[in-house]
């Protein structure tokens, strides 16, 4: 099996509209997935240092059930599991699954960000006398929320390429349309390489955009 | 002239951490515009004791009474006790994500809800008063040591607190930065705020302070006027402690 470099360029440029409108999906779905998973993680990452045990326990049972079972199977749970209760698309299976599955690594990368902002910022807060929600909202979060930049970004650019596998549940991201198109022509090799193009391309800018937003929040350095 | 008012009244106060005893019976009184340094060797208690004042602590055991009132943390919101109460910590705790001028004005704005126009105005001419007015819109990390305790005296006086809590305000600076945040905790102590601070300075203890507290092992050893307790200690372990370290 070889590569035929000019076949990949004409597949390359006479699948750009396929494609794209595929890339469009992956990134609908990366976007609005990690969006909420940013909300969950929060969430869970406020449960976790509470201090209050029964909602450590929630979270750290929502933390064992996400790491601990595949992406696959989470994706197929929510699409099996929610078309079941209600009318809901394989878009919405797939972005949800996606965020409940991100969500667990956010959590645990925002309690580590959290925690490591000194308890001195804390004390200031409280001893000017703000509340605690007060504290945590204008004092901790938003130096907790740069430390955790370089890891989320990182977090995203993972959850980018894990939406290839809403695939299965027959979504036409970028993923869905490299196996189409490598059925229809029998030349698999070649529309994986098209889809590993794309992603590295989203990968690319996803990853410039994580670093401008670093060097904005930096301005206090 | 009528006797000052009571600020602070502290009754056999006990503060535990697990099994360690820090603070045993402690009985304390701040007049108003009084100036009380506490002394001691590290581990006597007497930051726990400071931050016992604005509840960063929580007492075992006792009474402390801010103006007048007992406060009960269980019930009562802690967070009005330490807007009259400002503190001022050993490793300044500024806010690195906000600019100096931000720093000031949060709690006002965000607490007393006070219009962010009138805010910035206070704040300028509190940062007038520590002499970083050309500072406002720094961040943190472009101050010295120096500077930014004085930030954070103006952070704290920014809330028109009635008592002020320094604790090692100065312990954190390099030798020839002491002197700046000195001054400016004189300049306060002329004006007339009451305060009461934790310190290794014994040269400002005996020029600024009115009463002097020596704590040993979790208890008060022996308090008195600055001359009376430096030149003339009537403990044994004060006089040991006082030899140690002047």
């Amino acid at each position: 099996m070889y590569l035929n470099i000019i076949k990949f360029g004409e597949a390359l440029i006479e699948s750009r509209s396929l494609f794209a409108e595929a890339a469009w999906l992956t990134l609908k779905l990366t976007a609005i997935s990690i969006f909420i998973a940013i909300f969950i993680g929060l969430f869970f990452a406020l449960l976790k240092i509470s201090n209050i045990k029964v909602l450590e326990w929630i979270a750290n049972f929502y933390i064992f059930i996400v790491r601990g079972t595949p992406l696959i199977v989470q994706i197929f749970v929510f699409y099996y599991g929610l078309t079941e209760i209600a009318m809901i698309s394989g878009f919405w299976s797939a972005t949800l699954g996606l965020a409940f599955h991100n969500g667990a690594y956010i959590a645990e990368i925002f309690r580590g960000s959290i925690q490591s902002i000194g308890k001195g910022q804390n004390e200031a807060g409280r001893s000017l006398g703000m509340n605690r929600s007060q504290t945590m909202k204008r004092i901790i979060l938003p130096q907790a929320f740069r430390r955790a930049l370089p890891p989320l970004g990182n977090q995203f650019i993972i959850g980018l390429k894990d939406s290839s596998l809403a695939a299965f549940i027959g979504l036409t991201e970028i993923f869905g349309a490299a196996t189409t198109m490598g059925a229809n022509t029998f030349d698999y090799m070649t529309w994986l390489l098209v889809s590993a193009v794309y992603y590295l391309i989203l990968v690319f800018l996803l990853t410039l955009l994580v670093s401008f937003v670093e060097k904005k929040m930096a301005a206090s350095d | 002239m009528s006797e000052a008012r009571e600020m602070i009244r502290v009754e056999k106060l006990n503060k535990s951490f697990g099994d360690l005893h820090v603070l045993k019976d402690i009985d304390f009184t701040v007049k108003e515009s009084e100036v009380v340094v506490l002394i001691g060797a590290s581990g006597s208690g007497k930051s726990t004791l400071l931050r016992c004042l604005n509840y960063l602590e929580l007492k075992n055991d006792g009474k402390i009474i801010i103006e007048g009132k007992e406060t009960d943390p269980k019930r009562d919101d802690l967070n009005k006790v330490r807007q009259k109460v400002g503190m001022v910590f050993q490793h300044f705790n500024l806010f690195p994500h906000k600019t100096v001028l931000e720093n000031v004005i949060e709690a006002p704005t965000q607490v007393k809800k006070i219009k962010k126009s009138q805010a910035i105005e206070e704040a300028k001419s509190l940062l007038n008063k520590v002499g970083l007015a050309d500072k406002a819109d720094d961040y943190p990390s472009r101050l010295s040591g120096g500077q930014k305790q004085r930030v954070a005296i103006a952070r704290a006086l920014a809330m028109k607190p009635d008592i002020m809590l320094f604790d090692e305000p100065t312990s954190a600076l390099d030798p020839e930065l002491v002197g700046e945040v000195l001054a400016t905790m004189k300049e306060l102590a002329k004006e007339g705020m009451t305060m009461v601070v934790v310190t290794h300075e014994m040269g400002f203890a005996r020029e600024v302070a009115d009463k002097v507290v020596y704590m040993h092992d979790g208890r008060i050893v022996e308090e008195g006027e600055p001359n009376q307790l430096f030149d003339h200690p009537q403990e044994q372990r004060t006089q040991e402690f006082l030899s140690s370290i002047l």
